[in-house]
């Protein structure tokens, strides 16, 4: 529950509200900073309860008044999603915008098959992406109104050789948010797929391999996506260079693409 | 909590379009369905806010994530006796459904709004009141009796005599303590369907609210319309509208005036244009110089005086004119700032008030003023004096300065010994209703709602926001 007052709604106070699920750190956490300076109320929620407790005190000492509150919830509890949620939009009032931001990559080697390591990240990015969408697509069906965004990956766009569950877990999030859209579009909701590039998050710093090229700070891509929110689009590459490196990926034939090491 | 009922989601907006909210949407037809709703809300960790036609400028029927209990489906009319003129009906019966029943035999509703849209249940939980307060006070005194269900379960009746505290704190108890499940009125008797209307200018503020002290007495009706765009000379400037009822014998038809069908306002203007569009021909108008225009205008032909007679209908559904004109505000809405002074202090709060408004460059588009006398009811806007009502449209840009304008307003009030209307102030705070109920009452109406409501079930946003904290 938050412990920070926030001030009544009135029309001459109206506010724009957000979740963030997934906003302890990395491209969350900016986001959640991002969405509060363009004057949102937004719903920090995270598992690691010190690191959203010092993110959300950041945000509210910058700017002088409550914008940022604190849930503490884990998103494998599937079970507690609705009262979590429900929670939200009792304190909020409305919502307007949800991200689906919460992931995680545990690096596998070459030669390793860890059914552990795959279903951990299948429940965190996938499984816990479906049990908050669910009943956000069910309220904003319902209401007719509202901005589903999820943070997807160009790691998605194909299944590679060091990533067999990643991979996936991004390819199903991107699908699904494609059918949430051709659900939701004719009720007035937008969804919004993002596909970072290489951002500089946990996951990138726990990555074996360093090669990496375009790459920006969370605060970037926290800007990327913020445009692509601000012009409700389906689909958005961040950095937008992404995309066109993508489209050729996408179709490297698979007798080539066998025998790649990336 | 796994079990909330999303097809019931909705967003519900206030009348000035400029604030809405997420709610769970109930329409109970019967006590019995608002007592499973108060079931369900408790069992759900939900709270439940009454809401009527939805006319109240601010958040008073708006309950973000919560359940709003839509009562306009409990709308029969149970008992009516045309020799006594009383009235027994549901809560969600308007004002309309009201004069349509009761006209036709001589009677008219005692207290009507500016708009016949509004139900009973609504007009009670706000204690309203019409252009004739200084003479017949609010509609609560006119209520006879009521039965209410309580969120305990329980089901009271209450009378000025018989659970009178509950009688004047339920009424004017903005939902908050139960809901109405009957009401028993008294009707007034009405000789013709017709009024003796006088139209005449007022020059300026004092000039203004001079005619209107003077005229209320001698009339059944006064209203003002307020020059809310005049500056200098001419700020406070504007015309007066009173009525008197005829007597016996004035109106040789009174079998047809008091029809219905001869009240009806018309559907069209210049006889071609529909009504139902004129406010999408408004809307460009809505700005600064484009209100001012229409303004003078209009003051302008409000300088040659009138002697006429009106309907009932005509004369006090003044708001219903244009349908949806709240419309032409655009899509950011508008908002509305009343305040009720004593008669000695007005004057000057006003002149401060409109020229505050001016110098920051927000100008009310509309003002309308009223004569009021006290009343016994627990959360009581009234005050033997005047009443000022100005409509301010809500724009993104201005909002920040807006908002600091009318907390600068409400200090002028508050110094001026003045009071506010929950049902239409949206920006109220709670030290400013602190200040203008006083502690006793804020202690009074907290101890009835702990008797009536122990585990807060009935609350709403305007709950929340003015007395969450007090």
């Amino acid at each position: 529950m938050p412990e920070t007052k926030i001030s009544a709604a009135t029309p001459l106070q109206a506010r724009r509200t957000a979740i963030v699920v997934g906003a302890s750190s990395g491209i969350g956490a900016a986001l959640t900073r991002k969405l509060a300076a363009e004057g949102y109320l937004v719903a920090a929620v995270a598992r690691r309860a010190e690191l959203l407790a010092s993110l959300c005190n950041e945000i509210n000492a910058a700017h002088g008044e409550t914008r940022a509150l604190p849930f503490i919830h884990d998103v494998t509890d599937y079970d507690s999603v609705p009262s979590t949620l429900q929670n939200i939009l009792q304190t909020f009032g409305r919502l307007d915008l949800f991200v689906y931001n919460a992931g995680i990559q545990q690096h596998v080697k070459l030669d390793e098959f860890d059914f552990r390591k795959d279903r951990a990240m299948i429940e965190t990015n996938l499984l816990g992406a479906m049990a908050w969408l669910n009943p956000v697509a069910a309220m904003f069906h319902h209401l007719r109104a509202g901005h589903i965004v999820g943070i997807s990956s160009v790691a998605g766009d194909r299944g590679r050789i060091g990533a067999p569950a990643y991979n996936t877990s991004k390819a199903a999030l991107s699908t699904y948010l494609e059918s949430l859209r051709n659900r939701l579009t004719r009720r007035g909701v937008t969804v919004t797929t993002i596909k970072p590039g290489f951002v500089e998050t946990d996951i990138l710093r726990s990555a074996p391999k360093k090669n990496f090229f375009w790459l920006i700070s969370p605060e970037q891509a926290a800007e990327g996506i913020w445009k692509a929110i601000q012009s409700r689009k389906q689909t958005a590459y961040v950095p937008a260079q992404w995309g066109l490196l993508m489209l050729v990926i996408r179709h490297i034939p698979s007798f080539i693409f066998r025998r790649l090491s990336f | 909590m796994t079990t909330l009922p999303y097809e019931r989601l909705t967003y519900l907006e206030n009348f000035g379009h400029s604030l809405r909210a997420a709610s769970y949407l109930y329409k109970p037809t019967s006590a019995e369905q608002i007592g499973e709703t108060f079931q369900f809300a408790k069992k759900n960790g939900l709270t439940v806010t009454l809401r009527g036609a939805g006319r109240s400028y601010n958040d008073a029927a708006l309950n973000g994530g919560g359940i709003v209990m839509d009562i306009q489906d409990m709308n029969r009319i149970l008992e009516w006796n045309p020799a006594t003129g009383v009235i027994k009906a549901e809560p969600g019966v308007t004002l309309q459904k009201l004069w349509q029943h009761v006209l036709p035999d001589g009677w008219w509703p005692p207290v009507v709004s500016g708009t016949m849209y509004t139900t009973l249940g609504g007009c009670l939980g706000m204690n309203i009141h019409g252009k004739n307060n200084y003479k017949m006070g609010t509609i609560g005194e006119h209520v006879l009796e009521f039965t209410a269900l309580l969120p305990t379960g329980a089901e009271v009746t209450c009378s000025p005599t018989h659970n009178g505290d509950l009688f004047y704190s339920i009424i004017s108890g903005m939902g908050m303590l139960g809901v109405f499940t009957s009401v028993t009125m008294q009707m007034k008797k009405v000789h013709s369907g017709l009024l003796q209307v006088e139209a005449f200018p007022a020059r300026n503020l004092h000039e203004h609210l001079n005619a209107i002290a003077e005229s209320a007495p001698v009339n059944d009706y006064t209203v003002g319309w307020l020059d809310s765009t005049a500056t200098g000379s001419g700020l406070g400037r504007g015309q007066l509208h009173t009525a008197k009822y005829l007597h016996e014998g004035e109106d040789p038809e009174p079998r047809k005036t008091m029809q219905v069908s001869y009240q009806t306002l018309p559907s069209t203007l210049f006889w071609v244009f529909p009504k139902s569009i004129i406010h999408y021909f408004m809307a460009p108008f809505m700005h600064n110089p484009g209100v001012w225009l229409i303004n003078t205008a209009k003051y302008i032909a409000s300088l040659r005086k009138g002697q006429y007679r009106q309907s009932h209908a005509a004369f006090h559904f003044l708001l219903d004119y244009v349908p949806n004109w709240e419309k032409a505000y655009g899509r950011d809405g508008l908002i509305q700032y009343q305040s009720f002074l004593p008669k000695e202090t007005a004057e000057d709060a006003w002149r401060e008030m409109l020229t505050l408004s001016h110098k920051r460059g927000m100008p009310s588009y509309l003002g309308v003023t009223k004569r009021h006398r006290p009343d016994k009811f627990l959360l009581s806007h009234a005050v033997d004096g005047f009443s000022l009502a100005l409509d301010f449209k809500v724009t993104n840009k201005s909002r920040a300065s807006m908002r600091a304008m009318l907390h600068d307003f409400d200090r002028i009030v508050l110094e001026a010994g003045g009071r506010f209307y929950f049902a239409k102030n949206s920006e109220t705070t709670p030290e400013t209703a602190l200040r203008f109920l006083g502690k006793e009452t804020v202690e009074k109406f907290k101890a009835l709602k702990r008797r009536t409501d122990p585990h807060n079930l009935l609350e709403s946003d305007l709950f929340r926001r003015v007395f969450g904290s007090l």
